[in-house]
């Protein structure tokens, strides 16, 4: 049977290398203005109108991405740097930049179903709640809520005027506002992916000799994991797949709180970065040295 | 808020969301079976004998699809109208299908391309999103495809059966399909996986009308006569 299908396929290529319009002229019983024919070249306009929106949202989410992942290692420069005021504020620059992304994305969903283009967007607003939540963490050592990343995402048409430039194109006058709304799931996938950030802030601030923070984290990473243990797998698939990732880092910053309190007393400060480079699986090693 | 709180609403969102797929899905499963009931009613058409009540059945059919409008409207029930691609894929196949029995029924009928339009209202469902629980247009062109698929094959038996007539019809239609098909810029999706067997379906047919018609068997049935050898 494949073996028939083969040839066919084989068949049809060859078909294929003749120009098109000639082969449609030879087959004198098909009228070109036909209804059939005039109804599916609207249908060819309908689906260039959606592939191309959704091609134009898949790019939109890629720089949103690129953008948040920037921000994200420059909030990482914050602990070793002496001027943390700057790089907030840096960083609110760049996370204002990337809300200015997805105003465009909000833009080309109005009068859509989100749901429809969900999955070209979908990346890059996790890699945003990525990188805000971990924003938000340092500033405030909390958890951002869903409520309070989406109240950011509210757009109105004065912001639009003032950033013609960027949007120059599709101009119909709203006055109303229009937002964007980051679901429960997107949500979740990018507070599991902060975790990750978490970690590695913990053992980087090790590095810097701070001791405060690897318990802080700790205890946030497990109040984090508590809550995904929680929902379990009556969330989507993704979500539970996220979990294993969760565990592995929360382990990690509980063996750095571990050796930290073991050693911490015996060890002086300035020597704990080393302690570190060999942490992990080491640790047994590390034992037998002075 | 703290984290705990956080989670457990979230774990409410959740749980809510759950309990509307699994109406939905209740409401799919009952579609399911129509399907399942007007394809066995259809099916029919196959066999010899019934190429001669083909209006009955069409008939028949039609009167289920009375159920099948009833269960789309309990479907529209279950989850927010603004929402329709979030659940989209619960019900894309079945949709997918009752698009197929709609324009089967239609062709039978008719000898023509079911619209759009007319499969929203057989379905008794929107055309335009604009207006609420609607059919998706790569829905469509996907239970369109099954047709091409479905008439092939009744094509060879048009033939066993003594009517050699049809598969011309057929053809002159499949015809013109592949045509409309060719206009499309489709995208390398299920659609196109589907549209690429579309070139099997227009061949078994060419070689359907080339059987006819070296045997001179053509020219019996452009006669009207239809009759046997």
């Amino acid at each position: 049977m494949s073996g028939k299908e083969g040839s066919g396929g084989f068949r049809k290529r060859k078909h294929d290398n003749f120009p098109r319009g000639q082969k449609r002229e030879e087959k004198e019983n098909v009228t070109p203005s036909s209804a059939l024919m005039t109804s599916f070249k609207s249908f060819q306009l309908e689906l260039d109108t959606r592939h191309d929106k959704y091609e134009r949202l898949v790019k939109l989410s890629r720089d949103i991405t690129i953008e948040s992942k920037r921000t994200i290692f420059l909030l990482h420069r914050f602990i070793s740097a002496p001027n943390g005021e700057e790089i907030l504020n840096e960083s609110e620059v760049k996370l204002d930049a990337v809300r200015r992304k997805i105003k465009q994305v909000a833009q080309e969903l109005i009068g859509e179903d989100v749901y429809q283009f969900h999955r070209a967007i979908s990346p890059g607003l996790q890699e945003y709640v990525e990188a805000v939540s971990f924003q938000y963490f340092i500033k405030t050592r909390s958890l951002i809520s869903v409520e309070e990343i989406n109240k950011q995402l509210i757009f109105t048409a004065e912001d639009r005027e003032e950033t013609t430039n960027t949007t120059s194109n599709s101009h119909d006058k709203q006055p109303h506002t229009w937002s964007l709304k980051v679901t429960p799931v997107d949500y979740l996938l990018g507070v599991a992916d902060l975790t990750g950030e978490l970690m590695r802030l913990c053992i980087s601030s090790v590095g810097n000799g701070d001791i405060d923070t690897p318990f802080e984290l700790s205890q946030f990473l497990r109040q984090i994991y508590d809550g995904f243990t929680f929902i379990g797998n009556t969330g989507p698939y993704e979500v539970s797949k996220k979990l294993y990732t969760l565990k592995q880092s929360l382990a990690k910053v509980e063996n750095a709180c571990y050796t930290l309190k073991v050693r911490g007393s015996e060890i002086p400060k300035h020597m704990l970065a080393d302690v570190f480079s060999t942490k992990t699986e080491l640790i047994d090693q590390d034992e037998g040295l002075p | 808020m703290s984290v705990s709180e956080m989670f457990i609403a979230l774990q409410g969102v959740l749980t809510a969301d759950q309990d509307i797929r699994e109406e939905i899905r209740k409401v799919v499963q009952a579609l399911e079976q129509t399907a399942r009931e007007i394809l066995t009613l259809l099916q029919g058409v196959h066999q010899g004998t019934g190429f001669q009540d083909i209006p009955k059945k069409c008939q028949k059919a039609r009167e289920h699809f009375g159920t099948v409008k009833t269960q789309l409207e309990s479907l529209k029930t279950k989850f927010p109208a603004d929402q329709y691609y979030r659940f989209h894929e619960h019900w894309r196949f079945v949709l997918q299908r009752l698009v197929f029995l709609a324009a089967f029924v239609v062709y039978l009928e008719s000898e023509t391309l079911v619209t759009r339009e007319a499969v929203a209202e057989i379905l008794g469902i929107e055309a335009d999103r604009e207006r609420g629980f609607h059919l998706d247009i790569e829905d469509y062109l996907s239970g369109v495809l099954t047709l091409a698929s479905e008439l092939s094959r009744l094509a060879v038996n048009s033939v066993t059966a003594g009517d050699y007539a049809r598969p011309l019809r057929i053809s002159t239609f499949i015809n013109e399909l592949d045509s409309g098909f060719r206009l499309l810029n489709l995208k390398n999706d299920s659609l196109r996986k589907r549209y690429d067997g579309l070139k099997y379906d227009v061949k078994k047919i060419e070689e359907v009308v080339y059987d006819l018609s070296i045997r001179g068997l053509n020219k019996d049935a452009t006669a009207g006569a239809g009759g046997e050898k």
